[in-house]
Formats: C-alpha cells, structure tokens, sequence
C-alpha cells in the first residue's frame, strides 16, 4: 500500500495543473462562502432630502424640547445618508440605482408631529415618504424590512419621549411644580400638597359640620388618586413598549459568525479536495488499466480503496489545516487545540475519502467521476447549510436525514466543535467513522464490477 | 521458475470454463492445457472471447463456472491494452509492480526487463510521451517481472513494427525454450502458423479446434492458399 501511495503522490506531483485546480477552487469556493456567511450585506446608501426648514427644528410640549435631528440619527444609525437637495434628483439617484432607496421628509413633518404630540387636532399624521428601485425583489425585501425596522425605532422613540412628558405631567398633578405653557409659567399645586391643605383645614373644622363631610370626601378622593397615580410611570411606561423583547439563546451556537464561517469554510475545501481526489485517483487506475493488473494478487480491493483514502484524506487534511492556519492570521483561533483540528479535519477527511471512493468505483471513469463529485457534493453541503426554520417542518426533518448519510453535516460539526468550542466533537467524530464504514461498504460493493 | 512447475503435469489447465456477462455467453465451456515450454496461439474473430479466456486465466476475471489449474500469482498477464501509469517514467512503472510482485531484488529485475525490451535510453521517459509500441514493450516488461512459468500475452504484436515484432518472437521463443508455457492471441494467423506449437480457434464462446497449425489446414483440406485462407475457410464451413 506505501508503494501504491508514493505512486498516487509522483503521480500528483507530476499534475501541477490538476492539484492547483484541486486547491485553487475549493479555496476560491471557501472564501467566497465563507464571505458570504461572515458578513451581512454593507449598510445601504439611501438618500435622504430633508424639506425642514432650517429653522424649524424643534419641537416643544410641555417645557420640554425635543430635536428632531436627534430621530434622524437614529434613522440613519443603519444606512450611509446620501443628501440630496430635490425630490427629482432623489428619483434619479434611486432609478440610477446609486442609492437603494430615498428618504423624503416633508417641510410640515415637525408640525405635524407638534400637532399630534399636543392632542390639539386630529390633522394628518406626520409622514415621511420612501422612495426605492423595486426591479431586484431581494434588494427591495431588503430595504423595505430595513426602513420598517428604522421607522418602528423612530415610532418607539417619539412614543417613549411622549409617554415621559405625559409622566411628567401627571407628576406635575401629583406632587405639584412649575409648569410652562405658551410662555408663561404657572406654579401648580399638586394632590399631595392639596390634600395637606385639606386636611389641616379638616382639623380645625368642628365635628358635625357639613363642611367637615365634604372635605373628607375630598380628601379621601386626594389618597386614593395620589395612591394611583404613583403608578402612572410604570402603566405609561407599558403602553409605550407594549411588548417588551428579552432575547434568549434556547439552543443552538454561540459563537460569532466569523469563526462559524471558518468552519464552514474549512469544511467545503477539504470536501471537495477529498472528493475529488478519491474519486478521481481511484477511477484512475481504471483508466489506466492498472486495476486489473493491481488486483490480480498484487493488492486486494480492500486495501486498494483504503490507500486512496488515506491519500485524499491526508493531502486534503493538509490542505484545510493550512488554510486554517491561513485563517488564523485574519480571524482569531485558538491554537491550543490544534490537536483537535488535526481529529476533526482526519476524520472528516477519512469519511469524505470513502464517499469519494465510492463514487469513483460507481462512476469508473475520471472525468465522470468529477462531476459526479461535484455534482453530489455541492448540494449535500449547501442542504446541510439549511437553517431550521428556513423552510417547512417535514421538508427540513429530510433534509436532516439526507444530510446524516453524507459526510458534510458532521465533518462540519466536527470541524465547528474543534475549532469554536461549540461541543459535540465525540458524537460528530463517532458519526464520521459511521459514515466512513458505511461508504466503504458502498465503493466496495460498487468495485464489483469495475475492471 | 515457481516451485509449482511440476515435471510432467501441465503448466496450465482449463477445466470447461464459462464465463456470462448477462445473458451473453462470452464462453461456453473451454477446455485446454498447455505444457512446460509449450506455446499457444488463440484465434478467432472479434468478440470471440479471447481477451476474456486469458483475463479468467490470469485471475482478472472469475469464470461463472469451471476451473483454472493455476494461481494467478504464477502467471504472467500481459494485457490488450498497456496497464501500467501514463504519469510515471518506464523504470518507474517497472520499479512499482517488481516491488509489488514482491521480486526479491526489484532493481536488478527492473535492470535486465530495461534490457531485455531495449528500453533503457528511455527508463526516464514518462509513459505518456511514449509511442505506442514502446508502451507496449513497457507492458509485457510488466507482465514478465516475477519471471513467471505461464506468460499470457494479449494481441502482444499488435502495435509493433516488424523489427519489434521480431525481436518479441524471439524473446517469446527464447521464454517457451526456457520451460515457460506463453499462451497468446492474435488477429495475424500467420504469425500463429509461424510461432505456435499448437492453435486453439475460437469462436462466440466455443472452442472449435485445438492442434497444429498444419493439422487445421488439413481439416478443411490441401485446396487453401496459406494458412490465412484455411483459417477462414474452417471458421465459414463452421457457420462463422
Ligand atoms: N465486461 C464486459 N461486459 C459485458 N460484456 C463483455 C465484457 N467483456 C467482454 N464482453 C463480451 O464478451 C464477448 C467476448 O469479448 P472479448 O473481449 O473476450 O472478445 P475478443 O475475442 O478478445 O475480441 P477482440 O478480438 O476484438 O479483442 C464479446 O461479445 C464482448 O462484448
Ligand atoms: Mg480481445
């Protein structure tokens, strides 16, 4: 078998075009993938065309001043503004595709809004228009879903200024203080101090008198509202976040997506090599003739197919642990537990190995046996990569048990549990040895018929 | 010369081998044996069955029924087409099946093969870059590297010139006078005619005759030009 495997090796050797093609393109496929998993879209470019006018920035209820500029940070927390000065241009730049979307703030948004803050007419609501490119649904999904999540922002945080002036004012009713209106200010007197007064005066009111009857009534009125009203931050405080989101991680990963990506990554080269490989070196010795001479007592099938196993799962295990390597320079990875990347991209790489001998028995040929190594791989990885959830229960539940009879899926987890600490390398790792029986079992039965 | 080469028994016996691919009957029940130093030719069309007689006699194939007398490992098989690796140099062809053959000094072997096929100013020439012929000689290099007591050769001249032709003829006769039993096959029957001590014609599986090649052209009869003629003659009065 060590002849066999210094053969396959000169053999590579003497390919430089095949193996660069064998580690340029998984690589190539692992960035880009991993790209793809690690970063969410950049912040979209929106244009924004604010018809304030300049002056006209603040808004007042109650004493209090509230700027609107301070929403429009909020708003544009998520997004790269783009000023534009006209709704034409903002058109433009939107059909021109060299902003996602427009934002159009009208003139009258600040009185409009003082108007619905001060309860004092029922005139429009304040509106701000969007304009957006609709021919890409993705990038329209994409904007819509952002302005939406912006908007409600905004929407909570006018609400929660409101219901804190409302407080406010209703702690003014409470306990009394000064209160500014138009202008002038008034000094309030408060339950509390009005009920004080009530009762000092209920003291020096004799038994009997109906006055004393009244005052009670008042008085006792006072306790009751200053009871409740005491209440009135938390209650306000409810109904301007009526649903309050306290996120929990019930299960599943917590590592950052970057190192996830890497996984997934790492996992794709070292699938693709492996199969590749395996597949490709086995059929071959078909090609070659060489089979028939090889298995007439020389070497048994068995060990055959082992040697092109342990030959695709070294060379692509070297592959993928140096690409890690290469990773760690951007990404931070723990190197104390190479050792467990080294079990994780082995086994892995033994159970891909045994997949791709069998599809280079079943396939027979070295260019058939590509494709077909292409052709079946890409999909069991990109199926593994199904978030539940993403689609429906029964639909997700086989895409489960497809992906527990191909190496990916666990040669991910595995690689995952190696490299981010996530747990599960022993179960993942049992899986692997699985997998790499049962696919043994297969290209042997598949050699059957090979020569 | 394997300690199984027994003095007076065949070197090689096929025992009513059969051999079906599906429902084609690729052979139907050939019997022969070839003695020490004995050589044999196989003739007969295309499809006749003569590639798949010698893969089951050199253990490439099972026979779906009969026997074959000896263990593949004995025997030499040089096949139709070359089987060795297009991407290693000849001397590294040969250096990887000697050492898988388990000869005992694989360099000495793979020395004298590069010798005896005049292939030694081209020991560092990959494969790939050779002509055809030359990837021949490579090929029954290969099949004679355990210096075995049965050599079975698969159309072996059939990409060579005359002058390699030559040269095989007298390679295979020098094997066959050393006590190796060569069994070939062959599309030019007067090659047959010429080297083999016997012929065994082949046709859809059947063997039809087996002996001298003058005893087949006295079996349809002295009217035939040569040998060529005669053989056409008794495959059509055969109904082939
Ligand atoms: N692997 C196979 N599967 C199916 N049929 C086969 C296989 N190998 C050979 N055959 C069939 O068996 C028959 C004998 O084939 P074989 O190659 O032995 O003929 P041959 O005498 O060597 O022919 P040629 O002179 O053309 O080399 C043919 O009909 C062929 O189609
Ligand atoms: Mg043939």
């Amino acid at each position: 078998m060590r002849f066999l495997l210094a053969k396959d090796l000169r053999i590579l050797r003497r390919s430089p075009l095949l193996v660069s093609l064998l580690v340029i393109y998984p690589l190539l496929i692992a960035v880009l993938v991993g790209l793809a998993l690690s970063k969410g879209p950049d912040k979209p470019r929106v244009a924004i065309l604010n018809e304030l006018p300049v002056t006209g920035g603040t808004i007042t209820f109650g004493g209090t001043k509230v700027d609107p500029a301070d929403y429009g940070r909020r708003l544009f927390a998520s997004i790269v503004p783009v000023t534009v000065h006209s709704r034409a241009e903002a058109e433009r730049r939107v059909r021109d595709g060299d902003v996602l979307a427009a934002i159009i703030v009208p003139a009258d948004l600040v009185q409009r809004l003082q108007r619905t803050i001060t309860l004092s007419g029922t005139g429009p609501k304040p509106t701000v228009e969007v304009l957006y490119n609709a021919e890409d649904p993705v990038k329209q999904q994409f904007v819509q879903s952002t302005i939406d999540a912006r908007v409600a922002d905004l929407n909570k945080a006018v609400s929660t200024k409101l219901t804190q002036v409302a407080a406010g004012y209703l702690n003014i009713l409470l306990s009394g203080g000064k209160f500014s209106l138009l202008g002038s200010d008034f000094d309030i007197l408060g339950l509390k101090r009005s009920k004080a007064l009530v009762d000092s005066v209920l003291t020096r009111t004799p038994r009997g008198s109906p006055d004393r009857e009244a005052l009670q009534r008042v008085s006792a009125f006072a306790q009751l509202a200053i009871s409740n009203l005491g209440l009135s931050d938390v209650v306000l405080g409810s109904l301007a976040t009526p649903v309050k989101v306290d996120q929990q991680i019930v299960r599943g990963r917590r590592t950052p997506l970057d190192t996830y990506a890497v996984a997934v990554a790492v996992t794709l080269s070292l699938m693709l090599v492996c199969v590749l490989l395996a597949s490709g070196m086995l059929a071959l010795e078909r090609e070659e003739h060489a089979f028939a001479r090889l298995v007439r007592g020389l070497v048994s099938r068995e060990a055959l197919l082992a040697e092109k196993v342990v030959l695709a799962a070294g060379c692509a295990a070297t592959t993928a642990l140096l690409m890690t390597a290469g990773i760690s320079a951007f990404v931070s990875l723990d190197w104390g537990r190479f050792p467990l990347w080294v079990a994780a991209l082995g086994a892995g790489g033994l159970a891909f190995g045994a997949l791709g001998v069998a599809i280079g028995a079943l396939a027979r040929e070295v260019r058939a046996a590509s494709l077909l190594a292409i052709l079946l791989a890409l999909p069991i990885a990109f199926l593994a990569l199904v978030p539940s959830g993403a689609v429906a229960t029964g639909l997700y539940d086989a895409i489960r048990v497809i992906s527990a009879l191909f190496p990916f899926r666990p040669a991910l987890d595995a690689a995952d549990a190696a490299l981010n600490d996530t747990g599960g390398l022993g179960t993942a790792l049992a899986h692997l040895a699985a997998l790499l029986v049962g696919w043994a079992i297969v290209a042997r039965v598949a050699l059957q018929r090979f020569s | 010369m394997s300690a199984a080469a027994t003095e007076d028994g065949p070197a090689l016996q096929a025992r009513a081998v059969t051999r079906r691919f599906g429902d084609r009957e690729a052979l139907r029940g050939v019997s022969f044996a070839a003695a020490r130093g004995e050589t044999l030719a196989i003739i007969g069309p295309n499809g006749a069955g003569k590639t798949t007689l010698l893969s089951i006699l050199g253990g490439v194939l099972a026979p779906t029924s009969g026997e074959v007398s000896r263990d593949p490992r004995d025997v030499g098989w040089v096949p139709q087409q070359p089987a060795v690796y297009g991407k290693l140099t000849v001397a590294e062809n040969l250096r990887l099946f000697a050492r898988l053959e388990k000869v005992a000094d694989p360099d000495a072997v793979v020395a004298r093969m590069l010798e005896q096929t005049g292939l030694a100013d081209r020991a560092g020439d990959e494969l790939g870059t050779l002509s055809g012929g030359n990837r021949q000689r490579v090929n029954i290099a290969a099949g004679l590297l355990a210096d075995p007591d049965v050599l079975l050769l698969d159309e072996p001249s059939s990409s060579l010139d005359p002058r390699q032709r030559a040269r095989l003829w007298e390679f295979v006769g020098a094997l066959a006078r050393a006590g190796t039993a060569v069994v070939f096959t062959t599309h030019n029957v007067a090659e047959a005619e010429r080297f083999a001590d016997r012929v065994l014609v082949l046709a859809d599986g059947e063997l039809l005759f087996t002996g001298t090649p003058a005893a087949l052209h006295d079996a349809v009869g002295s009217q035939q030009a040569d040998f060529e003629a005669a053989f056409v003659a008794f495959l059509r009065a055969r109904g082939h």
